[in-house]
């Protein structure tokens, strides 16, 4: 199912990261590389450290140790500059959204296109109805403000503006958790269609087996603050870690395999 | 590099347009300008040949314009045709091509005159409905009172302690300060100025009623609607936004019982408190300046003090500090339920606490000014 890497171009390396709260270390010397136009999913049992690596990565919390290259910068090293030019190539759903609630939806979308690029009024409301329809919503959502959105608008809408500027890289902190199977499943097919067309590289941390299967080109496993695992589904399912076993054996999969046969 | 972006040449009824360069954000502004300049070339056209060779990059903007240029040509009525492009960016293409050409709803203020009384118009409205609201908080409040006492155990005591170390005993050191330097300027102006006429044992007059009846509770009045009311609104209002609210509704919790009656029950405890400790502050702060600066001995600043006033001032005092400090609860309480979604209302609401309860604290002072001289207090 891999996707166009046949180089294996490196876009994200984490080398031997540790982060901790106080005495509570979350991981311990992480290693992971995420290659050039990939789906990554990333999971892991609920609090193993999942957002907190998503979030060291964007730089969002400090790593007691260890090198994280985005695009190939060392973010620790560089400079302002540099930093931000690789900021630029990034965008981030987070988990619960983050829109900005006092501000509608198109202002929302407009607001990181406005800080970098100096366009005009026209084109800034053209590119967010041509945002608004690649993830699969109308113009009518235009003037709406957060508070009245459902989830999977929220989420949808959260995902446009991940992608305002046209990043390389998107981050997606389980953008289906909290959707119904059936808006999750058409979450995932969005980001397999928006991956495709825009040549993205996604680093999606999830749980939901689903979009593990469909969408995912690798698969990351993150237990006891170690990547323990990574690579293709079968790969996975060919583990015999117990954890490993647990997850993708577990009654849930297994049902869910049945079905699909 | 910007003007080697798009180029065309026009021949008779044909125009050709060969497009090179990154076609991305960065260009954007660049490329609509050049595109605009062609879609706005005069004289008639009938076809219309687009070359992408060129183009080396392409992302979500530069496809847009690309959209926008065969829409603008093709709603004039040329014949157009797209070619060159690379073929991995054939979906980004097609997805834009399938964006419906719907406009997005006019947004802006509209014309300014009716903007202007639109918006007198909302805020008589406004006040009108936090009016109501106000006077439907207090009922709920008194059919909760109600309620309680029929039940007293469930009656939030932690909940009140806890607002109470807050409301009263954290207040203390603030309260006790700006009303000891109140009582000093106001000894001092009055000192400076009755000394003109001799007359600078009235100063202690002056301190004594103005503090016990006035100032005391105003000052303490004021301080906890900028200290605790602004807390109360942002506590309940950040609530209401993370639906802790709804969910205490669910669990059948009536939230004016578990949330809203311990802030007021403590607030009316702690504002008289605090009064009276201000009150004294206030007098002391008037006797030193009186000792220090006038040079009026404490002894007869004493004895004057207890000639000049009665315990009807203090009363008097003393009697206003719980209403003041359920209107400061009960605006607070009101202003916090009445936040929305967002993180602006907050702000909003919470400045509207603010500013509501020192207004009506100031009039109800004047309301019981009226009163108390009508029955001769
Ligand atoms: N800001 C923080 N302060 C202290 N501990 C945190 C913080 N953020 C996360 N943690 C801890 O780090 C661990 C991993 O959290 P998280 O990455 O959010 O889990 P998940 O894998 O479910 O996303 C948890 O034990 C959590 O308690
Ligand atoms: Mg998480």
């Amino acid at each position: 199912m891999a996707r166009g890497n046949g180089s294996k171009d490196t876009i994200i390396e984490v080398r031997d990261v540790v982060v901790g709260f106080g005495e509570h270390i979350v991981l311990n010397r992480v290693d992971l590389d995420v290659y050039r136009g990939e789906i990554l999913g990333f999971v892991g049992g609920s609090g193993a450290g999942k957002s907190v690596l998503m979030r060291t990565i964007i730089g969002l919390l400090p790593k007691r140790a260890g090198t994280i290259k985005v695009l190939g910068v060392d973010m620790a090293a560089a400079s302002d500059d540099a930093r931000r030019a690789v900021e630029r190539r990034w965008g981030v759903l987070f988990q619960q959204g983050a829109l900005f609630s006092s501000l509608s939806v198109r202002e929302n979308l407009q607001f990181p296109v406005r800080e970098y690029l100096d366009l005009s009024q026209r084109l800034l409301d053209e590119l967010v109805i041509a945002k608004l329809d690649m993830v699969g919503l109308d113009a009518s959502v235009c003037e709406k403000f957060p508070s009245e959105l459902s989830g999977g608008m929220t989420k949808r809408v959260a995902l446009a503006r991940a992608l305002a500027l046209d990043p390389d890289i998107v981050f997606l902190d389980e953008p289906t958790s909290g959707l119904d199977p059936i808006g999750a499943g058409e979450f995932d097919n969005l980001i397999a269609t928006l991956q495709r067309t825009l040549g993205l590289t996604v680093f999606m941390v999830t749980h939901d087996l689903d979009s593990l299967h469909t969408v995912c080109d690798r698969i990351a496993v993150l237990a006891d603050g170690k990547v323990i695992a990574a690579g293709a589904m079968d790969v996975m399912l060919a583990s015999k870690h117990p954890w490993l076993q647990a997850y993708f054996h577990g009654k849930r999969s297994r049902a869910d395999h049945a079905e699909r046969q | 590099m910007s003007d080697m972006l798009l180029e065309g040449k026009a021949q008779g009824g044909q125009l050709k347009l060969a497009g090179a360069g990154a076609w991305t954000a960065q260009n954007a502004r660049a490329l609509e300008a050049l595109i605009d300049g062609e879609t706005a070339r005069a004289g008639k056209l009938r076809q219309v040949d687009i070359d992408m060779r060129g183009v080396e990059r392409l992302d979500t903007f530069g496809a847009w314009l690309l959209e926008r240029l065969v829409r603008d040509f093709s709603a004039r009525g040329c014949q157009t045709s797209v070619s060159g492009l690379r073929e991995d960016y054939r979906a980004l293409i097609d997805e834009l091509h399938a964006v419906k050409p719907e406009q997005a709803p006019a947004h802006g203020n509209g014309q300014s005159l009716t903007y202007a009384l639109g918006s007198i118009g909302q805020s008589i409205a406004a006040i009108g409905e936090s009016f109501t609201a106000f006077i439907n908080m207090l009922g709920a409040l008194v059919a909760v009172v109600g309620r309680v006492a029929l039940r007293p155990r469930g009656f939030r005591f932690t909940s009140l302690v806890h607002q109470l170390d807050n409301v009263a005993w954290r207040a203390v050191p603030i309260i006790l300060l700006i009303t000891f330097l109140i009582g000093c300027i106001i000894a001092q102006q009055g000192l400076f100025h009755f000394r003109k006429f001799g007359a600078d044992i009235y100063v202690v007059d002056m301190v004594g009623i103005l503090v016990l009846r006035e100032i005391g509770v105003l000052i303490v009045a004021i301080m906890v609607a900028g200290r605790s009311g602004s807390a109360y609104t942002a506590e309940l209002g950040s609530m209401k936004m993370r639906e802790e609210i709804d969910a205490l509704r669910t669990m059948g919790f009536d939230p004016i019982e578990v949330l809203i009656l311990p802030r007021i029950v403590a607030l009316i405890i702690g504002v008289p408190i605090l009064t009276f400790l201000g009150s004294m502050a206030a007098l002391y702060g008037g006797g030193i300046v009186c000792w220090l600066y006038g040079g009026i001995d404490p002894d007869i600043f004493l004895s004057r003090l207890k000639e000049a006033i009665t315990i009807d001032h203090f009363k008097v005092g003393m009697i206003k500090a719980p209403f003041m400090a359920m209107i400061v609860g009960v605006v607070a309480s009101v202003e916090g339920l009445a936040v929305k979604g967002s993180a602006e209302s907050l702000g909003l609401q919470t400045t509207a606490s603010v500013v509501e309860s020192i207004f009506l604290v100031i009039v109800l002072d004047g309301l019981f000014a009226i009163f108390f001289a009508s029955i001769g207090m």
